[in-house]
């Protein structure tokens, strides 16, 4: 039976989200509604009698502010239009979810899979709106059709009675379920054909290698046993192909490398292993500090005697591309489980994100299928924002990069930060291994055709009764319960060996996490499925969410069962971890896999790449541009998207969760001003703490990625000393979001420059880790991060980010970017330099320049070391970096966060000879910060900054007014702090 | 000791120093609860033996009520809040058994033997639903309110003044005329049935809390008030002031340094050689919980 129980206000009451369709498509599409309210419709269907419904109704709505009904509440003259949205078949609906749960509890009993609870929203619109107008709104604003459906009625076709029938997204169950096998001895056209047709993504040598390895005759005996043939089945070609993937074994980072720079020639052995693990390994031998590095889910680092700290970050842009909302969502909790899974599993404790988008205002076309810039910052910020809210983990850091580059493809990048016991029981946290006869145990969401080929989207256009299958939509809540279950199995000791499940499903989790005991038996009929039909190859790949495998003891399967169900977890016993070499997979008691782990996981052939360099075309001559206004300029600089406020997004995202915030992003006297890092203090009776930060410097790539990836790094280290950070004390991650560096003739004829331009950026990498003596810990790529649609082609500038932790000895001593009082003194730390290149000055008129900032490490470090000396011995009122927009910029923030004026004289400052004011002002030299000092601390500041480049510019007043004297002792810049901060707000004030 | 590896986390002083009395302290979480740490700490700070119980461990009997002075509803995300914030966990409560009796009848016992019930952000939510405040006349269970929807529609963080009312019975905002918090929700809108029950809770003093201005003049101006709850209202008790919910989250202001403008008022008061404050504005508020537990409970 399928009964519709619909939820809406009384009348009366303001309709917030009503109200906020009205603006949104005003703001999305340039349509004006006249209103909007909205019914919430939850569709039941199972065996309950009408009756029985009624009378648990009271868990469905507010009764002192919705009415509720089994009859449609729509009435004909509320609207002139009517849009129903719901989901497509196999979509995950939370709210469905957990509305079946309240009718369990209501009724007092559990149900199977005869009960479901669909949700769908109903939107009342009244408005002169033409019939493509409402299907434009339908489509480009309240639905999204990828995962979502909808109906439209007019008020004739409701008064005509035809109405909305009582109906569920159900997933066709009726397929035939089994296992193919795949002839692969067939000629190299044909092998790579298979590879295209079954999106498999695996090369001709790939394909041989698979070929190869099921004809040797030593394995053909044994597989016989197993009652499989010389002819790989579906499911071992989807694991070798999921395994030898891009995204799993990064096999561009472990390329070997031609490289030619001009006449210089040289080969590299894998990036990876010489600029990023091999900095590290040379930092390590230094620092203490480095816990577990590469190897696992995250970095770890040690943070105090009894605690250690993990962090990854990663992106999410395909799905976010599509689905910005549920890719963005599944971005956030994705790398949550990938810190809770590090070692023997952490609690989480801070979130960064950092977005890279096109103009939201963008108005140029859009091809057919690519959503509009908006709309993809609408929905991943929301996306982000419930799964880092919901999860209770505060939001710390992050910015917000813009270029149009990122039309196609949007970067999401999500990082979390965990806390584990150094020690449990006296084993340490960071080793796991599996045993063999350990069980395999599933823990979390069921499974469900979510996220299969989630690297390569399936082309196949999605109708009804096909699961969506490209886009997964993660649930914070059953994360939630499940991180709070296994932290408490951790502390237990019921599991030894842990990992999440993200990419490649259980085939990727198991078979890493099998490689400590050297085999497994795996059963795919025990896997629970949130519906049936799927096949086993889909069993052993699906993506779907929020799971994590462990390998638990066989003596410790009853208890860590029973704290499943406490936590009302879902857990099931797949199998066990073996130690036989083989990596073998069963269904309904037959092998559908039996490969051996060491061919799974190492018979991947190597790469060969050439990659070639030569200056960027993009970069021109050294741009010889004079502001004539300076005031103008700085007030259109912090109007830019890049400088702007973010609050709109900060506001809306946790930052104080866990009572651990110290500097939050927003900070100064009116708890606005942008926050060069976060801190927090995350053990309750501890003040050690932690700096957040980010570097990320696209546009610096025009010109050269090598400096890009300087500049990346000193910023990420600039912006947590800043806050109080120990230089001595900073891990970072690298994050690679790179166009297409495989040449193919056709559609890629660039390549090897795009390699090259990888290559630069991993020398500087490593370069820079040594010279700051800062390791890389854990990292990250994306490789494809290409467009293409109708002959159209857009890729993302080569892009890094690196995300940084560093540890500050007190928080007390922390120390934010506003000034303080009146009459402290304002200084320039650091030197200015000629390098107006990739800057945001050069942008405002569309131009690229050339002196692109070069970073001086080891001046650079020196002045960090003392700067961070001063800042513990409270001598430091207030510090601020200078980033985008160089020195106006900065000194405009930190005097109108402050609320206080400043006066500044640029004849003072410590630059580089022949430097005009337009240079000295908007040049994005490296390694420089504003601070301000009291004039009592004075001689105490300089004594600790002796040595370094520094100067003191002005001083902060009560005028509230930016006062800035050029070289040449004119005035060029006085304008009111309020227009300041006006401009830097107003931008993106939604 | 490996079961409570992760409570050091806590403070190892208030789990191996010497509890100087047995005021326990119950905080629930499970379910998308996640202020469950910070809200065990503020309470165990203030002296309490506080102990974060999965609610299930409550329906299924392995915890008890009854062996607490104080129950906690912390903050989060309950059930995601799916069916409106609160609106789940309160379902499942009203709903639940534990043993012969039904989870309501455990907590008017609670509530009869005068024992403390808080409940913060969606606790607060949970409270309103399942009609635990304003509860006048004693009507536990009745709901007489709701909070919906903040009419700017967003979800928010940022901090807040509120004013406290003097003459409230609130057990746990004795002497706490003005304090700074932050709010972090999307559903904060105090709504009551009617405007006799809005009436009353004026008139009987239950309205605790009300958002403010830098002066703390009560404020209906956005964003001072964050929300547009109905007479800026931000925190309510029943009519005995020992069942306590509120928006705004003091659990989130338990050191000096959580405070947004710490620095600038650290810097003031170095300059003036003044002493820097030990704790932040929200301890006193558990402080005084854990007062009246000892005074009347123990």
């Amino acid at each position: 039976m399928i009964q519709r129980i619909e939820v809406a206000l009384k009348p009366g009451f303001t309709d917030a989200a009503g109200e906020g369709v009205v603006s949104g498509i005003k703001s999305n599409l340039g349509i004006e509604i006249e209103s909007c309210k909205t019914v919430d419709v939850f569709t039941v269907s199972g065996p309950i009698e009408e009756a029985q419904l009624k009378k648990i109704l009271f868990a469905f709505y507010d009764k002192i502010i919705q009415d509720v009904s089994l009859s449609p509440i729509a009435q004909a003259k509320d609207f002139n239009y009517l849009v129903e949205v719901g989901f497509l078949p196999g979509v995950t609906d939370n709210i469905g979810n957990t509305s079946r749960e309240a009718i369990e509890y209501a009724l007092g009993k559990k149900f199977g899979k005869e009960l479901s609870v669909h949700s769908s929203r109903q939107y009342l619109i009244k408005g002169d709106l033409s019939s493509e107008q409402i299907e434009s709104i339908a489509k480009n604003y309240l639905a999204n059709q990828l995962i979502e459906r909808f109906e439209i009625f007019s008020t004739e076709d409701w008064e005509k009675g035809k109405q909305i029938k009582a109906s569920i997204p159900k997933v066709k169950e009726d397929f035939e379920i089994k296992v193919d096998e795949v002839n692969l001895d067939v000629s190299d056209d044909e092998l790579v054909n298979i590879s295209r047709e079954g999106t498999l993504a695996l090369n001709l040598d790939e394909m041989r290698a698979v070929r190869d390895y099921f004809k040797q005759p030593e394995i053909l005996v044994e597989r016989k046993k197993q009652g499989l043939g010389e002819k790989p089945t579906d499911v071992e070609l989807e694991v070798l192909a999921q395994t030898w993937s891009e995204h799993c074994k990064h096999k561009i980072f472990n390329a070997t490398i031609n490289y030619k720079e001009g006449d210089k020639k040289e080969q590299i052995k894998s990036i990876f292993k010489t600029f990023i693990r091999g900095s590290t390994e040379k930092i390590g031998e230094e620092k203490d500090f480095l816990v577990s590095v590469f190897h696992d889910n995250a970095g770890i680092i040690k943070f105090t005697d009894d605690w250690n700290l993990s962090f990854k970050a990663e992106t999410h842009n395909s799905p976010s591309a599509l689905d910005p909302y549920g890719g963005a969502l599944t971005g956030i909790v994705g790398v949550n489980r990938d810190a809770l899974g590090t070692g023997k599993g952490s609690r989480l404790i801070f979130n960064t994100d950092v977005f890279c988008f096109a103009d939201p205002f963008y108005s140029g076309n859009l091809p057919e299928g690519m959503l509009h810039p908006r709309r993809i910052f609408e929905g991943v910020r929301k996306g982000v924002q419930d799964g880092g809210n919901k999860s209770g983990i505060p939001t710390v850091n992050g910015t917000i990069v813009f270029d149009d580059r990122y039309r196609g493809k949007p970067l999401v990048y999500c990082g979390t930060g965990g806390l584990l016991p150094a020690k449990i029981n006296g084993e340490p946290t960071e080793e796991k291994t599996a045993k063999p006869g350990d069980a395999i145990v599933m823990v979390g969401g069921r499974i469900g055709k979510d996220g299969i080929h989630g690297a390569t989207f399936s082309s196949e256009e999605l109708h009804e009764g096909s699961p969506a299958t490209a886009v997964q939509i993660g649930d914070p809540i059953t994360q939630k319960k499940m991180v709070d279950c296994i932290l408490e199995a951790r502390d237990e000791c019921f599991y030894n060996n842990i990992t999440d499940n993200g990419a490649g499903g259980l085939s990727s989790s198991i078979g890493e996490m099998a490689r400590s005991s050297n085999g497994f038996e795996l059963h795919l009929d025990k896997v629970p499925l949130k519906y049936a039909g799927l096949q086993p190859w889909e069993i052993m790949l699906s993506e779907a969410q929020e799971r994590m495998t462990l390998a638990v003891p066989q003596d410790s399967v009853d208890d860590f069962m029973a704290l499943c169900k406490k936590h009302d977890v879902e857990a099931t016993v797949l199998g066990k971890f073996t130690d036989s070499g083989m990596f073998h997979v069963f269904f309904e008691g037959r092998a559908v896999a039996f490969m051996t782990m060491d061919f799974v996981h190492d018979g991947l052939p190597e790469m060969i790449l050439e990659a070639e360099w030569s200056p960027e075309e993009k970069a021109g001559a050294e741009e010889k541009i004079f502001s004539t206004d300076f005031s103008g300029d700085l007030k259109k600089l912090l109007a830019s998207l890049n400088i702007c406020s973010k609050h709109y997004v900060v506001r809306q995202y946790d930052h104080e969760v866990q009572c651990s915030s110290i500097v939050k992003p927003l900070t100064g006297a009116m708890n606005d001003g942008p926050s060069d890092a976060g801190v927090i203090k995350p053990i309750y009776d501890s003040w050690e703490g932690i700096a957040v930060s980010n570097g990320i410097c696209p546009r610096y790539s025009d010109i050269d990625t090598y400096h890009m990836t300087a500049n990346a790094i000193d910023e990420a280290i600039r912006n947590a000393v800043a806050v109080g950070a120990d230089p001595d004390y900073v891990a970072l991650l690298d994050n690679f979001c790179w166009p297409d560096p495989e040449v193919d003739e056709e559609k890629n004829p660039d390549g090897k420059h795009k390699l090259a331009q990888l290559v630069r950026a991993n020398k500087a990498l490593s370069d820079y880790a040594l010279a700051f003596s800062a390791p890389f810990i854990s990292g990250k790529d994306s490789m494809k991060c290409d467009f293409r649609m109708g002959g159209e082609k857009i890729s993302v500038p080569p892009t890094l980010l690196v995300s940084a932790v560093a540890k500050l000895p007190d928080v007390r001593k922390a120390v934010t970017m506003d000034v303080k009082c009146k009459g402290d003194l304002v200084y320039v730390l650091g030197e200015t330099k000629n390098e107006l290149g990739g800057s945001e000055f050069l942008a405002l008129s569309g131009k690229i320049g050339k002196n692109v900032p070069v970073v001086d490490a080891e001046k650079a470090l020196k002045l960090y070391r003392a700067l961070h000396s001063a800042i513990k011995k409270e001598l430091v009122a207030s510090c601020h970096d200078l980033s985008d927009g160089g020195l106006a910029v900065a000194l405009a923030e930190t005097a109108f966060s402050g609320e206080l004026g400043l006066e500044a004289d640029l004849s003072t400052l410590s630059k580089e000879d022949g430097m005009d004011n337009t240079q000295i002002l908007f040049s994005e030299s490296a390694s420089r910060f504003v601070v301000s000092v009291s004039e009592k601390n004075k001689e105490a500041f300089e004594k600790e900054l002796a040595g370094n480049s520094f100067a003191v510019v002005g001083k902060v007043n009560d005028s509230n007014a930016l006062l800035v004297k050029g070289i040449d002792g004119n005035q060029i810049i006085n304008e009111k702090i309020s227009e300041l901060k006006n401009s830097w707000k107003k931008t993106l004030d939604w | 000791m490996k079961r409570f590896q992760n409570l050091k986390i806590l403070g190892r002083k208030h789990w191996t120093g010497d509890l100087v009395t047995k005021g326990k302290a119950i905080v629930l979480y499970g379910y998308g609860i996640n202020c469950d740490y910070e809200t065990q700490f503020a309470l165990s700070n203030a002296g309490f033996e506080a102990e974060r119980v999965h609610v299930n461990d409550v329906v299924a009997g392995k915890k008890k009520l009854e062996d607490f002075h104080l129950l906690a509803f912390p903050g989060g995300f309950s059930y995601g809040d799916d069916l409106g914030s609160g609106k789940a966990m309160a379902n499942k409560i009203q709903t639940s058994r534990i043993g012969s009796d039904t989870f309501e009848a455990h907590l008017k016992k609670f509530i009869a033997e005068e024992k403390l019930v808080i409940g913060i952000c969606n606790g607060f939510q949970m409270l309103v639903k399942l009609g635990l405040v304003p509860a006048l006349e004693g009507k536990y269970f009745e709901q007489q309110s709701t909070l919906t929807f903040n009419e700017s529609g967003r979800f928010e963080d940022r901090w807040i003044y509120l004013k406290g009312n003097k003459e409230s019975p609130c057990v746990f905002t004795k002497g706490i005329e003005k304090i700074e918090l932050p709010v972090r929700h999307g559903e904060g809108k105090f709504i009551p049935a009617n405007p006799k029950i809005l009436e009353e809770i004026k008139s009987k003093n239950i309205v605790v809390f009300q958002y403010a201005d830098p002066d703390f003049n009560v404020t209906e101006e956005y964003p001072l008030c964050p929300n547009g709850s109905t007479d800026s209202i931000a925190g309510l008790c029943d009519e005995t002031g020992r069942v306590f919910g509120m928006m705004p989250h003091p659990e989130a202001h338990l050191f000096f340094e959580n405070h947004p403008r710490w620095t600038r008022k650290k810097e003031c008061l170095l300059r003036e050689g003044k002493e820097i404050p030990k704790e932040g504005q929200g301890s006193p508020l558990f402080r005084n919980a854990f007062n009246y537990v000892k005074s009347k409970l123990l």
